[in-house]
């Protein structure tokens, strides 16, 4: 019965080949088309997940006993001094610390181990949101950078002009600028503290201008920190260029300086701290802080015991699994294990 | 056709000799509106004054209906074009035809003076007669529901209804409307509305973020990329509409045919299609160039069956020559609906009722064949054609992915709300804790100390602040919400649809296809489907119906395996110096040819062939092959086992010729025969049978009746020639477990007085309204009984190749495969096993009960062995767990179904059938077909996929 259009479909086709091929519509053979490209598969074989759990251990273990040696050789001293300098009462200490009286306050320290120079000097704020929308926002980049760029200001909201006359450097964080002083004694002979380059180069470089000035700083309703000498430049401002480098959780240090030389166990260190910055308003601590380096940076265990922790879990899982291999070891692609042939019927 | 058309005209006029002189005979009132010329006059008055008012009321109507027509018509015009290609290259054989009907034509004008004298085989016909007193039947349509059409009066029809003009609009916007409309359907899409608050929200000051504009970036890139692809694919619908609302239609204007654009064709107006014209609206037929009233159409655009099938004009109309007479009269038809198959009005002409039933309007989108010309009434136009209302938005699916992914992201923004309540919460009771200090805190500073007296400094108070913190929490959040996810999926999708569109395996060399990928939403799906419903018929063989055997007056006559497909074989006649072939060549059993030819003691033999050749409704279509004399004659009808019977029927030497509506003719052993069909009922799947009356030209009336052998044995009188219906049963049996298709032949022969009681019957019925359809069925059960058997036949149809592995695999990957066929159990099984549905490993339960109760009885145990054996095997299964467990297989038919479906015991057929891995249903109706795939929709969140190819599998 089929024979008959068959035949007479076969027909152009034995006189013309070329017109077939071409309106053929077979897909042209492509190894991308038909989905045939290499690939590679790996199949997770017993030997090949221990293996690969040993290697991890084997390598994360020996990286995390250096880091937290690195990190416990670090040596730091941490002294909070916002509730030992005043005494009183909330609003007391309030009054006081914006009061005109005399801030000074003596803080002794005792060096527990020898400590390398350079030693850091910072100071750490505690519950201080630097972090906040309206905080971060209240700024002008362009301001900082240029000095024809004075009034754009727009940004800076409440602190954007004071007497009629543009702030320079505007915005709440400048305004906010942390102003308490150290100075270090060790036995009744003065540390110098170093107060150069402690602030990012780059930021130094490009966002601070080397022709603009302070002006106008801190003159309004409403004293917030710090006040700037306008003879120095912003980008010789290093103090201002550390704090304008917002934190980003409400606990952080910022450097204040460095003292390049060693300490000597059991030497005491008498710092003169001028407690002029208001943290009492909001509950803020405050704290120095100084510290040695390692090569891995600051005191920090942290970056150890994850090494540590993933290397040992990686360690016991590549035991676990040679035990149980060895105890209990299984064929390889058993079907008979799939779950629906495990139990029948129950799809 | 233009070369044709004197001639055609000189047909009409022959025609209306014809009717005119039969007219008489009938005593037909319509006669005097044609003898009356003064009357005419009269009537075309009203007409000619009105014209003037037309050309307002038509464009009120069209732009009436521009607006209205929504959304999703897409007209498609590639495969309409496609199809008229397929015409033009028909169209040179075609003319062979029309000139091959012209000489029959002329035959039936001398058979006039036969007709005359003896007017019964005229009247009865057309299957659409009307007897006088038929008012009785009649049942009024409702009259608020009914739509009047006035008859060549589109003024009059048009002035109280406003019926959507001819012009249709498949676009969506126009110029104006695009933007509104087009941003209005993509904001369907939650997503891009969620964006959208989010860019509104990054604008506003108070929240203070960064870099506004950036925000709306990315959801206007998409906006406008949609939105220029939107308007270049409306673009191109305007081009099509404008091309199918220009095309050309000849309508009656001032009693000339003239030519009209297809958009201000007007309800009422009579129109003139010519062969292979598409038709431009629904039409009720008022007369064709047969002379019995018949129209073959072509309904591939609507539902791709491609066989012809009959439309009929009535007697009353068709006598009439629209051009010569004016004729007026009333159509009272439904309302416009989408119910492409039904159809109910009534005609009044003259004074004169008849009623109009699907068989009397042809659809738009048809195309007119093998026949010269037909003229209707156009009662549906425009966007209310049955086409269009049926194209009008195609549902569209959503993938389960999708699906999944929305509730995902619902609970995202749930989750999303509840975190940034939170967040305001919080900052709501810190605020108001500290707000004694947050005045002077450097880093919150609510007041401006600086510019003269303070005050507060970006600052609206706590609830607002709490507002703004909460917006602020959304924007901080969003990207909880992936916007990205919906534009990677379509992406995915897209190279799915590439890798899946350029595999070479799907590519079919016979065919030259590849696969093809329609909608990208539902790609994924595919590979979750759990349940396989598919037909049989065509989708799993190959619907190229074999004629296998034949059991005749219970002598089986096989047709042996050898080839002997010789010249001798076919069979061919002799026609005017003409050769006729049948198109197809069949094997014939030597035993069986030289018994009919030597035409002794082969009474039973001839009726039998007789009935295979007439009990049916093929339509002979004769073409030339182009030189030589030799004509092949090929059989078009609705059902490929109707072909392949009378292809047999043809090679064994009862070639049907020629078919109109009124007889047909038999070419028997090169003798030439005219039967008068006086009556055709017609297949349906609740009879399961057909039957024919024919007037055979030695005056006898002779019933024949075709069918599944169930129903026909209910009819068939068992008590005569007991052993030769148990011979054929037998047969029966065999051919079935073989797979064959079997259908049994019985005949009656009727004597005057019960042929006149059907015939009175017959009429009342067909020209009822309101039941009509179980009217007849009612008169075809009464005549088909006390049959006698003539034998049976068995039909193959081959399985496509491939089926076997396609289903096993299909088995093997747990995806249970239900196949539901109309074939009988046996056949059914046979079928299965070769197809690998049915192994050999497989415990078969099999329900053909005739209660509800033993239903229920079989159902029930049939679950207690299902759960016996599960907990068998389970047993079994532990100790070996690699041989599964003995599947099984539910076999249930069509008569339990009935009474398990809609009833409470749905639910133990799902569980026994989700027992199952392979679920035969045999005897199923199309009905029932959708309800078992209901059945699972319903009760599982499993994905099924119902597979079928014909209009049947619809439903």
């Amino acid at each position: 019965m089929s024979s008959n259009p068959a035949s007479s479909s076969g027909g152009p086709g034995s006189t013309d080949p070329s017109a077939v091929r071409r309106n053929s519509k077979r897909p042209k053979y492509s190894k991308f088309t038909q989905q045939e490209l290499p690939a590679c598969k790996p199949i997770l074989t017993p030997r090949w997940v221990i293996s690969a759990f040993m290697v991890v251990s084997i390598v994360f273990i020996p990286i995390g006993v250096a880091s937290l040696f690195a990190s416990r050789d670090v040596v730091e001293i941490v002294d909070r001094y916002d509730g030992e300098c005043i005494n009183g009462t909330k609003t007391e200490k309030i009054r006081h610390i914006q009061g005109p009286g005399n801030k000074a306050c003596t803080r002794t320290l005792t060096v527990t181990k020898h400590m390398k120079a350079p030693i850091y000097i910072y100071y750490q704020l505690d519950n201080f949101y630097q972090n906040h929308r309206r905080y971060v926002k209240s700024r002008s980049d362009q301001q900082l950078r240029h000095r024809g760029s004075a009034d754009a200001t727009s940004d800076c909201r409440p602190e954007d002009t004071a007497n009629g006359k543009p702030i320079v450097p505007c915005g709440l964080i400048a305004w906010s600028l942390f102003n308490d002083t150290y100075s270090f004694a060790v036995s009744n002979r003065n540390l110098t503290v170093n107060k150069k380059e402690i602030s990012w180069k780059s930021d130094r470089d490009h966002k601070f201008g080397k022709d603009v000035f302070p002006s106008n700083f801190q003159s309004g309703g409403l004293i917030g920190g710090a006040s700037l000498n306008e003879s120095i430049p912003l980008s010789e401002q290093e103090d201002l260029i550390v704090w304008m480098r917002t934190a980003a959780l409400p606990t952080f240090r910022k450097l204040y300086g460095r003292i390049e030389q060693d300490l000597q166990p059991n030497d005491v260190i008498n710092v003169v701290v001028m407690n002029n910055y208001n943290t009492y308003s909001f509950n803020g601590k405050k704290m120095l802080v100084l510290s040695t380096t390692s090569w891995l940076g600051g005191k920090n265990d942290f970056l150890g015991i994850a090494y540590l922790t993933v290397g040992g879990l990686c360690f016991f899982l590549a035991m676990l699994f040679t035990i149980i291999y060895l105890v209990k070891p299984r064929r390889l692609g058993d079907p008979s294990y799939l779950s629906w042939n495990r139990n029948p019927g129950g799809r | 056709m233009d070369f044709n058309k004197p001639v055609e005209n000189s047909s009409k006029s022959d025609s209306i000799l014809y009717s005119s002189s039969r007219g008489s005979g009938l005593d037909s009132p319509s006669l005097r509106v044609s003898n009356h010329p003064a009357e005419n006059s009269v009537k075309s008055d009203p007409f000619m004054h009105s014209t003037s008012q037309r050309t307002a009321s038509s464009y009120q109507s069209a732009s009436h209906g521009a607006p209205n027509s929504a959304s999703g018509i897409e007209v498609n015009s590639v495969s309409e074009d496609s199809a008229r290609n397929d015409a033009f290259l028909h169209s040179s054989s075609r003319g062979s035809i029309s000139s091959y009907h012209w000489r029959s034509d002329g035959n039936s004008v001398r058979e006039v003076g036969f007709g005359d004298s003896d007017p019964k085989p005229v009247r009865h016909g057309s299957r659409t007669t009307e007897s006088e007193g038929l008012g009785l039947s009649q049942k009024e349509i409702n009259e608020e529901e009914a739509r009047f059409i006035y008859i060549n009066d589109p003024v009059k029809t048009n002035e109280r209804f406003e019926f959507a003009g001819n012009s249709i609009r498949t676009s969506k916007y126009s110029v104006i409307t695009f933007l509104p409309r087009n941003l209005f359907e993509q904001f369907h899409r939650v997503a891009y509305i969620y964006f959208l608050i989010i860019a509104v929200l990054n604008q506003l000051p108070q929240l203070a973020v960064f870099g506004r504009g950036a925000s709306v970036l990315p959801l206007a890139f998409v906006l406008t990329v949609s939105a220029i692809k939107d308007a270049f694919e409306d673009f191109r619908r305007h081009r099509s509409d404008n091309v199918e609302n220009n095309r050309l239609a000849s309508i009656l204007v001032n009693d000339k045919f003239e030519l009209k654009k297809w958009k201000y064709i007007e309800v009422g107006e009579v129109i003139k299609v010519s062969s292979n014209e598409t038709l431009p609206c629904d039409i009720v037929l008022l007369s064709t160039s047969d002379p019995t009233g018949v129209a073959y159409v072509q309904t591939i655009n609507l539902d791709g069956e491609s066989n012809l099938k009959t439309r009929y004009a009535k007697q009353e109309t068709h006598s009439k020559n629209p051009e010569k007479e004016n004729i007026s009269g009333l159509i009272k038809c439904d309302k416009p609906n989408r119910n492409v198959y039904g159809f109910q009005g009534t005609v009044e002409i003259d004074g004169k009722r008849m009623s109009l039933g699907p068989s009397n309007i042809i659809l738009r989108g048809c195309e007119l064949k093998n026949t010269d010309w037909a003229i209707g009434v156009v009662v549906y136009a425009g966007r209310e054609t049955k086409a269009m209302l049926n194209n009008a938005g195609a549902p569209s699916k959503r993938s389960r992915l999708e699906t999944q992914m929305n509730q995902e992201i619902i609970l995202l923004s749930l989750f999303l709300i509840a975190l940034c309540t939170i967040v305001s919460t919080l900052f709501g009771t810190w605020l108001k804790r500290h707000m004694a200090e947050v005045n002077e805190t450097p880093y919150y500073r609510k007041k401006d100390y600086n510019n003269g007296p303070p005050k507060d400094y970006n600052y609206y108070g706590i609830g607002l602040e709490i507002f703004f913190t909460f917006l602020m929490a959304v924007i901080v959040f969003q990207i909880m919400i992936p916007i990205s996810l919906y534009i990677s999926m379509e992406l995915v999708r897209v190279g799915q649809a590439y890798f899946m569109n350029r595999d070479a395996t799907m590519y079919d060399s016979v065919s030259n296809r590849t696969f093809q990928c329609r909608a990208l939403n539902i790609n994924e799906d595919l590979g979750q489907i759990k349940y396989v419903f598919s037909d049989k018929t065509g989708t799993l063989t190959e619907n190229k119906m074999e004629f296998k055997c034949a059991s005749i007056w219970g002598t089986d006559y096989s047709i042996s395996t050898v080839d002997e497909l010789d010249e001798q074989n076919t069979y061919s006649i002799t026609v005017d110096e003409q050769v006729l072939t049948p198109k197809v060549k069949v094997k014939v059993d030597p035993t069986l040819h030289r018994l009919v030819n030597s035409g002794n003691n082969a009474r039973h033999v001839y009726d039998f062939f007789l009935a295979l050749a007439a009990c049916n409704t093929i339509v002979p279509i004769v073409t030339s092959s182009s030189g030589s004399d030799v004509r092949t004659v090929d059989y078009q009808g609705e059902s490929p086992d109707e072909q392949a019977l009378v292809f047999a029927a043809a090679a064994y030497g009862f070639m049907l010729v020629e078919r109109t509506s009124g007889h047909i003719v038999i070419d028997v052993q090169g003798e030439k025969q005219r039967f008068d069909v006086l009556g055709l009922h017609e297949f349906d799947s609740d009879r399961k049978r057909m039957s024919v009356i024919l007037g055979c030209p030695d005056n006898t009336v002779k019933v024949f009746v075709k069918g599944a052998d169930t129903t026909m044995f209910s009819v068939i009188d068992k008590s005569l020639n007991t052993d030769v219906v148990q011979a054929t049963e037998s047969h029966l049996h065999s051919y079935s477990t073989l797979g064959l298709r079997t259908l049994v032949v019985g005949m009656r022969e009727l004597d005057h007085l019960e042929f006149e009681r059907w015939q009175s019957s017959y009429e009342a019925a067909s020209t009822a309204i309101m039941g009509r359809a179980s009217q007849l069925r009612k008169v075809a059960s009464s005549i088909e009984k006390e049959l006698t058997i003539l034998g049976a036949s068995a039909i193959e149809d081959k399985l496509q190749p491939g089926v076997p592995e396609a289903i096993e695999s299909l088995r093997n990957a747990g995806i249970k495969v239900w196949v539901l066929t109309g074939d009988k159990q046996e056949t059914a099984i046979s079928i299965g096993y070769s197809s690998k549905l049915l192994t050999g490993r497989m415990k078969q339960i099999i329900i053909n009960k005739n209660s509800k109760e033993s239903c229920r009885r079989s159902l029930r145990e049939a679950l207690d062995m299902s759960n016996n054996m599960s907990t068998v095997t389970r047993g079994v299964g532990d100790n070996d767990g690699i041989s599964g467990p003995a599947q099984l297989a539910l076999i249930i038919d069509g008569s339990s179904l009935v009474y398990v479906l809609d009833s409470e015991l749905e639910e133990e057929l799902f569980l026994l059938a989700s027992r199952c891995d392979v679920v035969l249903c045999c005897r199923v109706a199309p009905l029932q077909k959708a309800g078992i795939v209901a059945l699972i929709k319903q009760r599982t969140d499993d994905m099924t996929l119902a597979i079928g190819d014909g209009a049947n599998d619809v439903s």
